[in-house]
């Protein structure tokens, strides 16, 4: 089916004899999502061509180019997890006909237990912050100018999620001390080496998060379009959400799957 | 036009893609040289060793596969002609356009430094099969060398990525009013069908990377067996690594690539044929289906790489059932191509010519894909020139055929200048006499036991020298031929330039295109009206002049049957 609904061959208003208006989420339209087309002023949103249909065109070609990338990094890490398998099940023969694997557990520290509930919650406080920066009374609100309430909550929360997501790096920090007090390297053993593969890719990739949300948080401030701001905090937050989803893949799959 | 405009980003690529072709090409003949003059010294820099040889190989495949034919059909041309194709006018991300082309280029020159560090560039292929890719004591280049080469293709991969989610973004967001997805030319199928690839298959080939230098820098062991030796030293490392694993995840990316570079070119063939022909695409919605198949089939065969690996044989039964499936889409493609022309008068221009020369190639390099694709004939086959016949016809020279027909089928749109015909038609006859002399005889050769990526095969006493002897006419033969294939070149050359000094003259549609990129206003105008599609491409009608484009309004006077 196709996704245009209504086929070109309808006539519409002509282009030209519209008024081009900047519909950039700061002019004169509020920025809300009229899904219907026109709120009365003959906005006829729905005859606009691609890319000036409303306010939310560009946050959801941001959305989806995040979710592009976040499968990028799915199959990055599904590559390590299937070497991870392959690598457990993986032995030689010696010369006495013996059949020898050298894969033995890593003991995973227990502090990774608490890095996954900082890691969570960092992720709750995320989503508050997203929703702040849809919640539509507030919204109008900022638009027109009274205040910043938008952008000030969403500023409290994602400083709380940065605050949380640091500690999360700091507790993997940790873990990665701990193991090497006990004399457990990259290169003791296959399955160290894949505790610190996954953790560390992980926590690079944690890092490109911690760098977003600051860059949203210097953004909530600098940007003047409350458009760009919500696409700021909606891209950050998602990919956020994704790491943490994925660290509870990789954290199960280390304590259980070893 | 400023720099973050996706007709600046196009030509960047592409300019990127002419300088890597060029290092490419003087590779190859190099190689061609040295294979029947082993004795001939390079001016200046002498005799070419053994491991010269090996660094040729490894740096003239790396260099055309990535940065020529992933780079200009992809990148390049998707940059100067998408966007205007589905009724956009402007790419999606335009700044992370933007860096991911500089991202490409300084993968480019990493890649290119490899020739200066001590010791010369990697010789394991751009393959980089371990453990001798794991290893600095491997040989020369495999120390400095192979590092810049991690460094490049990490860089590409990062960079083809983001430029993958552009071109994503763009024909999923940005088509224009009317352009649904069924109306989308093939080229915009090819492309998003090798963007789709490209997001699934370089992330694959990053993580492997990641895990090699591991085993480089920090004796990790991923790809390492136990108690390996190499040049009589022990390699440093815990547990069981399995080359193996580096050749699954390096050919999980390594056969979706070769179908990233080819797709762009059958989605042109098919729309270019339909063009010339003034017809319509023989079973327009078969062909979006067939693309697709093939991009999903194509993640699904990486196995064929590895009958000769040590793969467990039922893995290589099955690897043999998916590759051989791949014959199914793909002959539809061809038969489509052939239906589209069958019986039509078409008009040879040059870019028909050179996407009709398209077909003929990739005939002729695909059959003898099912041939490779059976383990027990691949194991004879696979170390010979016979891959690499096979290899160089259906994605080298077709890919090649592609770009020279995008070049000649789109330069009015891009410079309004018209290259010359009769220039053309010389251009496209040397060359594909020259692919063939060049490509075929590799068959012959490659059954006689010729084996690849051997740095010396006559001169050296030896009941295999003996054997081989009977190909040495032939292989002489190979080399002119490959000398002649590249000064055929130069016509071209000339071409652009000639063409390029003369004045804007071209008419705005010169090929009576149906397609959007050729609307009135031009795809690059300043103030760029907002076009709408009304129809499907290649509304041709049946008297074999008028047509109606896809941005004409008004009814569809040859409703395609359904």
């Amino acid at each position: 089916m196709p996704p245009i609904l209504t086929p070109p061959e309808i006539d519409r208003r002509k282009r030209h004899d519209e008024i081009r208006e900047g519909d950039n989420g700061n002019g004169r339209r509020p920025p809300i999502d009229k899904r219907t087309g026109g709120n009365g002023e003959g906005d006829n949103w729905d005859g606009r061509p691609q890319g000036q249909r409303g306010p939310r065109e560009r946050l959801s070609q941001v959305r989806i180019g995040v979710f592009f990338a976040l499968f990028a990094v799915l199959m990055f890490f599904i590559a390590i997890v299937s070497a991870f398998f392959v690598t457990k099940a993986s032995g030689h023969v010696d010369a006495y006909s013996r059949y020898i694997n050298d894969w033995l557990p890593t003991a995973i520290p227990s502090i990774l237990w608490l890095n996954t509930a900082v890691l969570l919650l960092s992720s709750i406080a995320a989503e508050f912050a997203r929703r702040a920066m849809f919640h539509e009374h507030d919204v109008m609100d900022e638009w027109i100018g009274f205040g910043r309430p938008t952008s000030r909550r969403a500023t409290l929360w994602l400083s709380v999620t940065l605050a949380l997501g640091i500690v999360f790096l700091g507790g993997q920090w940790m873990a990665w001390r701990q193991l090497a007090a006990q004399h457990v390297f990259f290169r003791s053993n296959p399955s160290s080496k894949f505790f610190y593969l996954i953790t560390v890719a992980h926590a690079l990739h944690l890092f490109v998060g911690v760098g977003a949300l600051i860059a949203a948080l210097i953004g909530l401030h600098r940007s003047r379009r409350m458009l760009s701001r919500q696409i700021l905090v909606d891209a950050t937050v998602w990919y956020w959400h994704a790491m943490g989803l994925l660290w509870i893949f990789l954290f199960a799959l280390l304590e259980f799957a070893q | 036009m400023s720099a973050t405009h996706h007709r600046t980003i196009g030509l960047g690529y592409i300019a990127i893609s002419v300088v890597a072709v060029i290092f490419g090409t003087i590779l190859s003949l190099l190689m061609r040289l040295h294979l029947s003059w082993p004795a001939w010294p390079l001016p200046i820099h002498g005799l070419i060793l053994p491991e010269e040889y090996l660094a040729l190989v490894t740096m003239h495949g790396t260099i055309m596969l990535f940065f020529v034919l992933t780079v200009a059909p992809q990148s390049g041309f998707g940059n100067l002609i998408l966007p205007a194709q589905i009724g956009s006018q402007s790419m999606a991300f335009p700044r992370l356009n933007a860096a991911s082309m500089w991202l490409t280029a300084i993968a480019l020159a990493t890649l290119l430094a490899a020739f200066f560090v001590p010791q010369g560039a990697p010789i394991s292929g751009w393959t980089a099969y371990p453990p001798l890719s794991a290893s600095s004591l491997a040989g020369p280049g495999q120390g400095a060398g192979m590092d810049l080469w991690l460094a490049a293709i990490a860089l590409f991969a990062v960079a083809s990525t983001a430029s993958a989610i552009n071109t994503l973004t763009t024909i999923v967001k940005l088509r224009g009013d009317g352009m649904t997805w069924q109306r989308l030319p093939l080229t915009v199928w090819g492309w998003f069908t090798a963007a789709l690839l490209s997001v699934i298959a370089f992330s694959v080939l990053l993580a492997a990377l990641a895990m090699l230098f591991c085993d480089r820098h920090l004796h990790t062991g991923f790809f390492l067996p136990a108690q390996d030796l190499i040049n009589a030293t022990l390699l440093q490392h815990h547990g069981d690594g399995s080359p193996l694993l580096w050749l699954h995840l390096f050919w999980f990316f390594g056969h979706p690539e070769v179908y990233i570079a080819i797709l762009p070119g059958m989605g042109l063939t098919s729309m270019v044929l339909a063009n010339f022909a003034r017809r319509r695409v023989f079973a327009y919605r078969l062909m979006i289906a067939t693309t697709l198949l093939i991009g999903f089939l194509g993640i699904l065969v990486w196995g064929h790489h590895m009958f000769v690996a040590g793969l467990n044989p039922f893995a290589g039964s099955a690897f043999a059932i998916s590759t051989m499936a791949i014959a199914l889409p793909a002959a539809a493609k061809v038969l489509s191509w052939l239906a589209t022309i069958w019986r039509s008068r078409p008009q040879f221009t040059t870019p028909m010519l050179f996407a009709l020369g398209f077909v003929s190639l990739f005939i002729t390099g695909g059959l003898t894909g099912p041939i490779l694709a059976q383990p027990i004939l691949d194991e004879y086959l696979h170390n010979t020139f016979f891959v690499v016949a096979h290899f160089h016809l259906i994605m080298a020279m077709a890919g090649v055929f592609g770009l020279l027909c995008a070049t000649y089928y789109w330069f009015p749109l891009i410079f309004h200048r018209q290259l010359s015909e009769r220039l053309g038609k010389g251009h496209f006859w040397l060359t594909i006499f020259g692919a063939y002399s060049t490509f075929l005889p590799m068959h012959l050769t490659g059954l006689a036991g010729e084996p690849r990526q051997y740095a010396q095969l006559n001169g050296i006493p030896g009941p295999a020298t003996s054997l081989l002897a009977a190909t040495t006419p032939l292989q002489l033969h190979i080399t002119v031929s490959a000398l002649f294939l590249a000064c055929a070149q130069l016509p071209f050359l000339y071409n652009l330039i000639a063409t390029m000094l003369s004045p804007a003259t071209s008419p705005k549609n010169p090929w009576s295109a149906t397609t959007m990129e050729w609307s009135p206003p031009g795809p690059w105008a300043l103030e760029p009206e907002p076009s709408k599609t009304y129809r499907g491409p290649c509304d041709y009608a049946d008297d074999g002049l008028t047509f109606t484009p896809q941005w004409q309004p008004g009814a569809t006077p040859n409703p395609p049957p359904e």
